[in-house]
């Protein structure tokens, strides 16, 4: 008997309308757990790096994660996984809700999408009857109507849906999937229109095994009572009302102007007045005690919001909160993305400002920003005029639009929209953090050492005190209560905290938890629910699969090799790797290119960013390195940075590093 | 005449509902056999009926079995929020999909986790962190009246649907074979 995970893959092809229940190898298990790990490692194998990400070659696969469906509070972040058409590189999306525990019920682990649909279709996967449905009349719909009108035409209210809207119809690349009031970002939306899949509908009625019941039962009775009782897990800005810390530090506009002492106690009251007089509930996913999604009733349409997402498109429009409440409805039932989407806009209209774009390109653009904001939008999603060229996302933009348009384009990564921080000083683990990063997002990289040091040594031995249970080593509490400057700290701690706080996603993407009880959460406030000291039993319970600390480190590195694995052989390496020239105002080139360094020596990485054969070998990716002597990737003899005949110079620099 | 009886209540407070369908969970485990060995929340006998989009959330436990549905097409407004009646309503009929056996389609039915040593409170309750389940003991005088346990309804939903004489036949079958 399978335990945790159902044991079964369910294959769609939308091309021949092929439908085929597919068991896999429990091995697949032990060595990439499941969700993006397992994703990561089938579109290694099954997509080759001359496929387009609009080929019906391109596989696009929603996974539950392994401990979706168990009774671990907080396990329901389902995975989105294809090749984005904006990176061409692997798209890193989560989104919360109920889908992947329901997906685990209906029987499947995960659902591999390959092919294109001649129209627009829908997939209703009802436990192991599972059918490919005209969506025709579903073209145009908001995401909202149209899990509505699935649910009553398969009078099945149970039913969870995941859709796009226009954006995502129109290969929009800032295109979100979104269930419910959450919504999976950075790529498979688009990918899902290219398909024509308009939605996924699922229902499961089938039981869950766990492979230790009692134990794993009772384990969870604690976990739910300090999540319940913390908060150091959840949203917070769900229930804090000052947002001070975004308003005045991070950027408005294109990314480009702070306003320092924007927050006021008056505009503070003003807010809260229009979030609680318009609030209907807040709101969790599944099996989490947690309310991070303000569901919000504005001017008689319904929206839901997390975190940042409340800020975003105010803050690209120089606007208030309730331009925010007026444009979320509408982004929302398009399925926009609610972080790249405000950039690409802000861009445009920098852009114009600059002459670059004119009144031909932008008849009739109004005048007032939040206007523009919306005119723009409303480009976008269609693709109509500006907007066919807005839609591919800032990068690809401003080399379409060129006349100058490139210098606009000056917060991407790996072409990917950053979010819009403008710091003096620079912080070096999120220098490599930003700069190596595979998931696009800070947010989904960052997480578990904190961002700046705490000022007094009382303040860091109180957060020290929650944290430590959570570190899976002393030297990162050492490290933390030495740090007194946040640009003053050694190469060897930066190396080791961007590896743990990567390696807290990794593991979170994998078995399908929360950042907000786990990876993200760490930092503020220190007493996070899930860890590296408590994950090996909670899997060990739930699974049967006998693993401990070090185990789940190496696994953790052999899914981080096996996501790097698939981006380097699309052709990502070391000159991709760099964070925005104005990220930081003070920058020092070579102590960058050092860290660098030492940090490809620390994961066994090659001077341009390849994992070695011997780092690939020793976490059972050995199909990995064969693969890439195969292809001319690697010869088999490179050593990493300070291995590979270093110059004299190199030699006098390293240091004793990480 | 009534007597004096301690009356076991859940009470539901919508409006501390995240709808996280954590009650759902912890029932279909606690239902398990064993004990907790699988996860399954079509098998609870608690579900919280949801539309997101309305914004309404309503953890309701299975409670009577009816052979025939009535005509639910009473709609209340809440808070300026239209519900359906059956939102409101744990019995289980045929309009609907809901506290059946997914294998069996026979009717599920709350216990209140009737467990040896007792549960301090229902799973549900238990695992309802935010207070929207709680439970209650009163002493109240009740009228004496025979409540049919799950077993009782399962039986008398296989006899309306295949009628007393066949139920009667395979359970002497069934007995025959088993002795
Ligand atoms: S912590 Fe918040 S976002 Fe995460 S699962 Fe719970 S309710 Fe959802
Ligand atoms: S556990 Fe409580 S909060 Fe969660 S759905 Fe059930 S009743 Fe609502």
């Amino acid at each position: 008997m399978r335990y945790a995970e159902t044991g079964y893959t369910l294959e769609v092809d939308l091309s021949r309308g092929n439908i085929e229940r597919v068991e896999t190898d429990p091995k697949l298990t032990e060595l990439f757990l499941g969700g993006q790990g397992i994703a990561a490692k089938i579109l290694f194998d099954r997509v080759p790096p001359d496929v387009e990400p609009f080929s019906p070659d391109n596989l696009l696969i929603f996974s539950a994660g392994l401990l979706h469906g168990t009774p671990i509070p907080g396990a329901n972040r389902t995975a989105v996984n294809t090749i984005s058409p904006q990176t061409n590189l692997l798209a890193h999306s989560l989104m919360g809700g109920f889908f992947g525990p329901e997906l685990k019920y209906a029987g499947y682990d995960r659902i591999v999408i390959s092919g294109k649909a001649p129209d627009l279709v829908y997939l209703w996967i009802n436990n192991d009857k599972v059918e490919i449905r005209d969506a025709s009349h579903l073209r145009g719909k908001g995401v909202h109507e149209t899990t509505k009108l699935i649910r009553k035409e398969l009078n099945e209210p149970s039913a969870q849906v995941a859709a796009i809207g226009l954006a995502g119809e129109n290969r929009v690349y800032t295109a979100s999937i979104e269930h419910g009031f959450a919504s999976a970002a950075r790529g498979p939306g688009p990918v899902m229109g290219d398909k024509r899949l308009k939605a996924i509908a699922v229902r499961g009625t089938k039981d869950l095994n766990i492979a230790r019941p009692a134990e794993l039962f009772n384990l969870c009775i604690q976990l739910r009572k300090k999540m319940a009782e913390s908060m150091d897990v959840g949203d917070w800005m769900a229930v804090d009302e000052d947002d001070s810390f975004h308003h005045n530090n991070f950027a408005w506009g294109n990314a480009r102007t702070r306003i320092k002492d924007y927050w006021s106690e008056e505009l503070q009251e003003r807010w809260t007045n229009w979030k609680y007089d318009n609030m209907l509930r807040q709101k969790g996913c599944y099996n989490c005690s947690k309310k991070c999604i303000n569901v919000i009733s504005y001017k008689g349409r319904k929206f839901g919001y997390k975190c940042y997402g409340k800020d975003t498109y105010h803050m690209a429009a120089f606007k208030e909160l309730d331009f925010t409440y007026e444009i979320l409805p509408f982004t929302m039932e398009y399925g926009l993305d609610s972080y790249s989407t405000p950039q690409v806009i802000a861009f445009g209209i920098e852009l114009y400002e600059a002459g670059i774009l004119t009144d031909k390109d932008m008849p009739d653009f109004p005048t007032d920003s939040g206007e523009r904001v919306f005119y723009l939008m409303e480009k976008i999603v269609r693709r109509e005029g500006i907007g066919d060229i807005l839609a591919n996302g800032v990068y690809h933009a401003a080399r379409q639009i060129g006349n100058g348009a490139e210098a606009y384009d000056h917060n991407t990564v790996k072409k990917f929209e950053q979010l819009p921080i403008k710091l003096g000083k620079l912080n070096p683990p999120y220098f490599l953090m930003i700069a190596t990063g595979e998931k696009m997002a800070i947010t989904q990289i960052e997480g578990s050492f904190p961002q700046d040091p705490l000022p007094t040594i009382e303040e860091r031995e109180a957060f020290v005190n929650k944290w430590k249970e959570v570190v899976p080593d002393d030297k990162f509490l050492k490290w933390f209560m030495e740090w007194e400057k946040r640009n003053d700290i050694s190469n060897e701690a930066s190396c080791a905290i961007t590896d743990w706080n990567e390696a807290m996603h990794f593991l979170d993407d994998s078995l399908g938890l929360c950042g907000f009880l786990s990876s993200f959460r760490g930092q503020f406030g220190g007493g996070v629910v899930y860890h590296v000291n408590n994950m090996p039993e909670i899997i060990s319970l739930a699974t049967g699969m006998e693993i401990d600390k070090e185990g789940l480190w190496k696994t953790f590195q052999r899914i981080r090799n096996m996501v790097r694995a698939v981006n380097i052989k699309r052709g990502m390496r070391r000159a991709d790797e760099k964070p925005p020239e104005d990220h930081w105002a003070v920058r020092d080139h070579e102590f960058e290119q050092q860290l660098l360094d030492e940090y490809y020596d620390f994961k066994g990485w090659t001077k341009d960013g390849i994992p070695t054969k011997e780092t690939l070998d020793s976490l059972d990716l050995g199909f990995v390195s064969e693969e890439f002597l195969q292809r001319g990737i690697l010869t088999g003899n490179e050593g990493t940075p300070s291995k590979e005949a270093p110059t004299e110079k190199e030699q006098e620099q390293k240091s004793g590093g990480c | 005449m009534g007597e004096k009886k301690i009356v076991r209540r859940i009470r539901v407070n919508l409006d501390k509902c995240n709808g996280c369908r954590a009650c759902e969970m912890a029932c279909s485990a606690f239902h398990a056999k064993p004990k907790y060995s699988s996860i399954n929340p079509a098998r609870s006998r608690i579900r919280v009926v949801t539309d997101e989009i309305n914004d309404e959330y309503v953890p309701i436990r299975a409670t009577d079995y009816s052979k025939a549905a009535c005509d639910g097409r009473r709609v209340y407004t809440v808070n300026g929020k239209e519900y359906s009646e059956c939102s409101f309503c744990g019995t289980v009929c045929p309009a609907r999909n809901l506290f059946k056996e997914p294998d069996s389609g026979l009717p599920l039915k709350c216990d209140m986790c009737e467990d040896d040593p007792p549960q301090k409170e229902p799973l549900c309750v238990q695992a309802c962190s935010l207070d929207a389940l709680t439970y209650e003991e009163v002493e109240e005088v009740v009228e004496e009246q025979v409540k049919a346990d799950e077993l009782e309804i399962g039986l008398k939903s296989l006899v309306d649907k295949y009628g007393v004489k066949k139920i009667a036949e395979s359970f002497a079958r069934i007995s025959q074979k088993s002795l």
